[in-house]
């Protein structure tokens, strides 16, 4: 905290969490500086969601500390701000509110959270949905649009609280294959506009794209972290590789 | 096989609508004794006079029962808040009101606002307010429950997605959560002020001048209790098939909004 500028964007420090007895997340630290992309993988229950969902407390770690731009989070004010200026979300399901139109959906949070004014709340929805194509789908409502387009809804809605960091949890998963790639492409050309983001995907050909960090997870634990490249070609643990060989074959 | 056809018979409005028909018909067409319409025969004076002395109990039984709905919905919505908590105290808080409010009788509720509240608080309350008081406070624990069950059937992944754009727990309860919870719990709104509007009938005994009183007070005079009870029968009767064709038009037009 005495050094801002070698202090990376979000800090892990030993995070754990249980449910009940279970250990869903065994001490995991991690940094994550800004710009940068980490994607996440590993098997179901490894406590992937339960990672990032602990990043922006809608789960409550029980051990251990997160830091995001040098701020504890917690349940305090403070510690709920830091999380209101800097993270969004984006979850498998979609999560959009379906008595809103997709305009009124983006609209919501600039409005009610940020006191912006209608208009330029408006203004803004609109830049998001052009940025992710669906600006001629303005006033329909999210169960007339198709998995993909909804998905891109949900990412521009998150967009337009302007966060510093995106967290995305199985993004694709819910989706049909052919929407799939719609959906990539527009967290692709998110990632390369600069924005730092932290995705859990199965997609590993969008991963070896996106990736500045592939990270393992098995049980709660980290158990491989490093550049896609030596990720890929050269995992370390068996468990790793015996995953990848799984996830690859097809 | 029988039973359910004879229910399906006997629930469905239009059965009513005739039986009610053939009874006019056969009361005022005069092929019985036993009927006497001549109490509520438009065509003469005192039958007008009679007919309008009963129908103006509309007025009450309306005003009663809307206003006493509209607290007992914000009570109803007020208690069932409590009851979503994740923590202790609330819930228990929410559970106790439910329970007890649960257990009496409104005709006992009716009579102890009436007459035992101005007792205890040494207030004088008026025969109106006492109905309202009564019949809200008691449907407000039908309401808790109908707001919960509602409030609870809406999915998790909206208070996240509220929670990730950063929404206060006002404001998510405001835009997100009660816009979807009340397009889904409006039936149950609905059956609950046609139970109203048949509960109102219970204000009588402390002197309302609602549909229930007047026809009472009328067969009193009149001594007509068939042909004025059956008016009585047939009032409740439009009221509540308008109320019922309200909601469902109110559901279809949510529906497709
Ligand atoms: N609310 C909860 N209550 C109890 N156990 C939970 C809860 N949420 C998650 N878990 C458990 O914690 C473990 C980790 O869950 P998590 O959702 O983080 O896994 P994941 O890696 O995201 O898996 P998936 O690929 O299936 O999404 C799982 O075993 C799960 O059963
Ligand atoms: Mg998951």
């Amino acid at each position: 905290m005495t050094d801002p500028v070698t202090q990376p964007f979000i800090q892990v420090r030993n995070v754990s969490k249980y449910f009940q007895d279970f250990c869903a997340l065994d001490s995991v630290s991690l940094d994550i500086e800004l710009g940068q992309k980490l994607v996440i993988c590993g098997p179901s229950g490894s406590g992937k969601s339960t990672l990032i969902r602990c990043i922006n407390r809608l789960e409550q770690h029980e051990h251990g500390q997160i830091h995001i731009d040098g701020q504890l989070v917690d349940s305090s004010p403070s510690g709920q701000d830091v999380l209101r200026n800097n993270v969004g979300m984006v979850f498998q399901q979609f999560n959009l509110f379906p008595h809103l139109t997709i305009i009124e959906n983006l609209m919501l949070g600039p409005v009610r959270a940020r006191q912006m004014q209608e208009s330029e709340a408006r203004e803004l929805a609109m830049i998001y949905l052009e940025r992710v194509q669906i600006s001629d789908q303005l006033n329909k409502y999210p169960a007339q649009l198709s998995g993909g387009q909804q998905q891109r809804v949900a990412i521009a809605r998150a967009l337009c609280m302007t966060p510093k960091i995106m967290l995305f949890d199985e993004p694709t998963s819910a989706l049909d294959p052919e929407m799939i790639a719609e959906v990539l492409d527009v967290i692709e050309e998110l990632a390369d506009s600069g924005m730092t983001m932290v995705c859990v995907t199965h997609e590993m050909g969008f991963a070896r794209q996106v990736a500045d960090v592939m990270l393992f997870m098995d049980h709660g634990k980290i158990v491989e972290m490093g550049p896609p490249k030596t990720f890929f070609t050269a995992p370390k643990s068996d468990r790793c590789k015996l995953f990848l060989s799984q996830i690859l074959r097809h | 096989m029988l039973l359910n056809a004879l229910l399906i018979r006997f629930l469905s409005p239009s059965f009513w609508l005739r039986l009610a028909g053939v009874l006019c018909f056969a009361g005022l067409g005069g092929c019985s004794d036993n009927w006497g319409w001549y109490v509520v025969n438009p065509a003469t004076e005192s039958g007008r006079q009679n007919l309008f002395f009963l129908i103006d109990g509309l007025y009450f039984t309306i005003g009663l029962s809307v206003t006493a709905i509209l607290i007992s919905i914000c009570v109803g919505l007020l208690v069932a808040l409590p009851g979503i908590s994740s923590r202790r105290a609330p819930k228990v808080i929410n559970r106790v009101y439910v329970e007890l409010v649960r257990a009496i009788p409104i005709l006992v509720l009716i009579l102890w606002v009436y007459y035992g509240l101005p007792q205890v608080a040494s207030i004088s309350i008026s025969v109106f307010w006492a109905g309202v008081l009564a019949l809200a406070i008691s449907d407000s624990a039908f309401q808790a429950e109908i707001f919960r069950a509602g409030i609870q059937s809406i999915d998790r992944g909206q208070y996240e997605a509220a929670r990730s754009i950063s929404l206060s727990y006002r404001d998510t309860m405001r835009f997100v959560i009660l816009p979807q919870a009340i397009k889904r719990i409006l039936p149950a709104l609905g059956n609950q002020l046609v139970y109203m509007l048949k509960m109102s009938s219970l204000v009588s005994v402390i002197g309302m001048q609602e549909l229930t009183r007047r026809a009472n007070e009328l067969v009193v005079t009149e001594y007509r209790p068939l042909e004025i009870y059956t008016v009585l029968v047939l009032e409740y009767l439009v009221v509540i098939l308008i109320v019922s064709a309200g909601v469902r038009w109110l559901e279809r037009r949510l529906e497709t909004s």
